[in-house]
């Protein structure tokens, strides 16, 4: 049995090979319909998220399976006190797989060590997301066709914004990877992820305040949105929220092949005059993020095409 | 100041200047019944002062943790009041049950019942960070 609560979990073999089946998924849907039929996926978010929580279940759905589960942790037994590890330990008696968002980092690893079904971290705090991870490889595949040789620019919250910690790990295993790092210096990467996935690999980065300087020769810009629920103080939050924003104007300095990505939901980092421009994709991204999720909830229960 | 010499124990020698209760505390020395000395501020050559602890009995313990408190100190162990054997300590690679993450954003901040527990991130550094959130470890 395993559990995926970290994109490191994965390798970059399982990697390619989910991120073939979700492609395949995506191109004969027909085909997977009724995969995981009889089985239940459980939803457990103790935070809310429209996009995650739908995702899976629709994924879910789409492979013939069941879902339950619960939105929100004032609609569980956790508003009653109740731990992650008696929820995890009484849920794993109705679901074959537990996909499970917890406010708290670590909550899955405590899951895990209590579930006698998969775990499916789908969101802890600020600390991993790897489904998020995995949809955003489903997306560069799917609209540049590979992983290597890609100036990938990261732009926003680089401090605490999970998806870029995660994205910038699972990039740097692959070949011919340059970096650009476009944050306000309160917001700058970590050190400890730029020193474990960026300078102990000998991986080229640049480091820029400015959307302007960043943007040119990128084949990726990954734009973040500056979370209100990260900061202690309101005051830094609005303070830093409108420095890095993303305008046509900007636009016209990106390289025609580039693709615009967020993990949305997005505020106001990417202007809307921006949607129509056939590089914005991240509209397409959220589509993706299913067909991920299908292809991990496959894996994770060893079921293929034809059992 | 004169301390005896112990027969059979331990001495830990070399601890830096003003570790000897951080390691007295993590290694509940206070449990124990035999006569345990905290030296603090004692001369020494090689490091200015230091500090020395003797424990006059033997005592099952985790050397490691003495490394991750005073990296420098030397363990001595006395038998007839000699000193048989001098154990350098390691860098324990995970430690748990000691430590407490200070992240008010980690489980182990609300569950109850959690073991906790940090592993070696960067040995040059000392870094240890949190096995569920991955926050670093500070005093």
């Amino acid at each position: 049995m395993r559990h995926i609560l970290n994109i490191l979990d994965l390798s970059v073999e399982e990697i390619d090979e989910l991120v073939a089946t979700a492609m395949d998924i995506m191109a004969r849907p027909d085909v997977y319909s009724n995969v995981c039929h009889n089985k239940t996926l459980a939803t457990l978010f103790f935070e809310p998220s429209t996009r995650t929580r739908l995702s899976f279940e629709a994924a879910m759905w789409e492979l013939g399976g069941r879902v339950l589960g619960f939105s929100e942790a004032s609609s569980s037994s956790a508003a009653k006190g109740e731990s992650v590890a008696d929820t995890i330990t009484v849920v794993s008696n109705y679901a074959n797989i537990i996909a499970m968002r917890h406010p708290k980092e670590g909550a899955p690893l405590v899951a895990s060590a209590h579930a006698t079904v998969p775990i499916i971290n789908a969101g802890d705090g600020g600390h991993n997301h790897p489904t998020q991870t995995l949809t955003d490889l489903v997306t560069i595949k799917k609209e540049l066709g590979r992983f290597n040789n890609l100036t990938i620019g990261l732009c926003g919250d680089l401090k605490f914004g999970r998806t870029v910690h995660s994205l910038i790990a699972a990039m740097s295993r692959y070949n011919g990877i340059k970096f650009v790092l476009i944050s306000p210096k309160e917001l700058k990467l970590p050190a400890y992820i730029s020193k474990d996935y960026i300078i102990n690999k000998n991986i080229p980065f640049v480091e820029t305040t400015t959307l302007e300087e960043g943007i040119e020769g990128l084949d990726v810009l990954y734009m973040t949105r500056v979370q209100r629920e990260r900061f202690f103080n309101e005051e830094d939050y609005l303070r830093l929220k409108d420095r890095l924003i993303l305008t046509q104007k900007k636009m016209e300095s990106a390289p025609k092949g580039m693709i615009v990505m967020h993990p949305l939901p997005r505020v106001n980092e990417i202007s809307t005059e921006i949607d129509s421009d056939p590089r914005a994709a991240y509209f397409r991204q959220a589509a993706c993020g299913k067909f991920a999720r299908m292809a991990l909830i496959m894996k994770l229960l060893d079921l293929k095409v034809g059992d | 100041m004169t301390v005896d010499s112990i027969r059979n124990g331990i001495v830990i020698d070399h601890i830096e200047n003003g570790k000897a209760m951080k390691i007295y505390q993590i290694m509940h020395l206070e449990n124990l019944d035999c006569p345990v000395a905290i030296l603090e501020n004692v001369v020494s050559k090689k490091q200015g002062k230091k500090d020395i602890l003797k424990i006059d009995g033997h005592i099952p313990f985790n050397i490691d943790l003495v490394g991750l408190v005073s990296p420098e100190a030397t363990i001595n162990i006395v038998r007839d009041a000699q000193v048989v054997k001098k154990v350098k300590p390691e860098l324990p690679t995970k430690i748990e049950g000691i430590l407490t993450c200070k992240n008010p954003r980690c489980i182990t901040s609300v569950e109850q019942g959690i073991r906790q527990a940090f592993r070696l991130a960067d040995k040059d550094k000392l870094e240890y960070r949190c096995v569920y959130c991955d926050t670093k470890y500070s005093e």
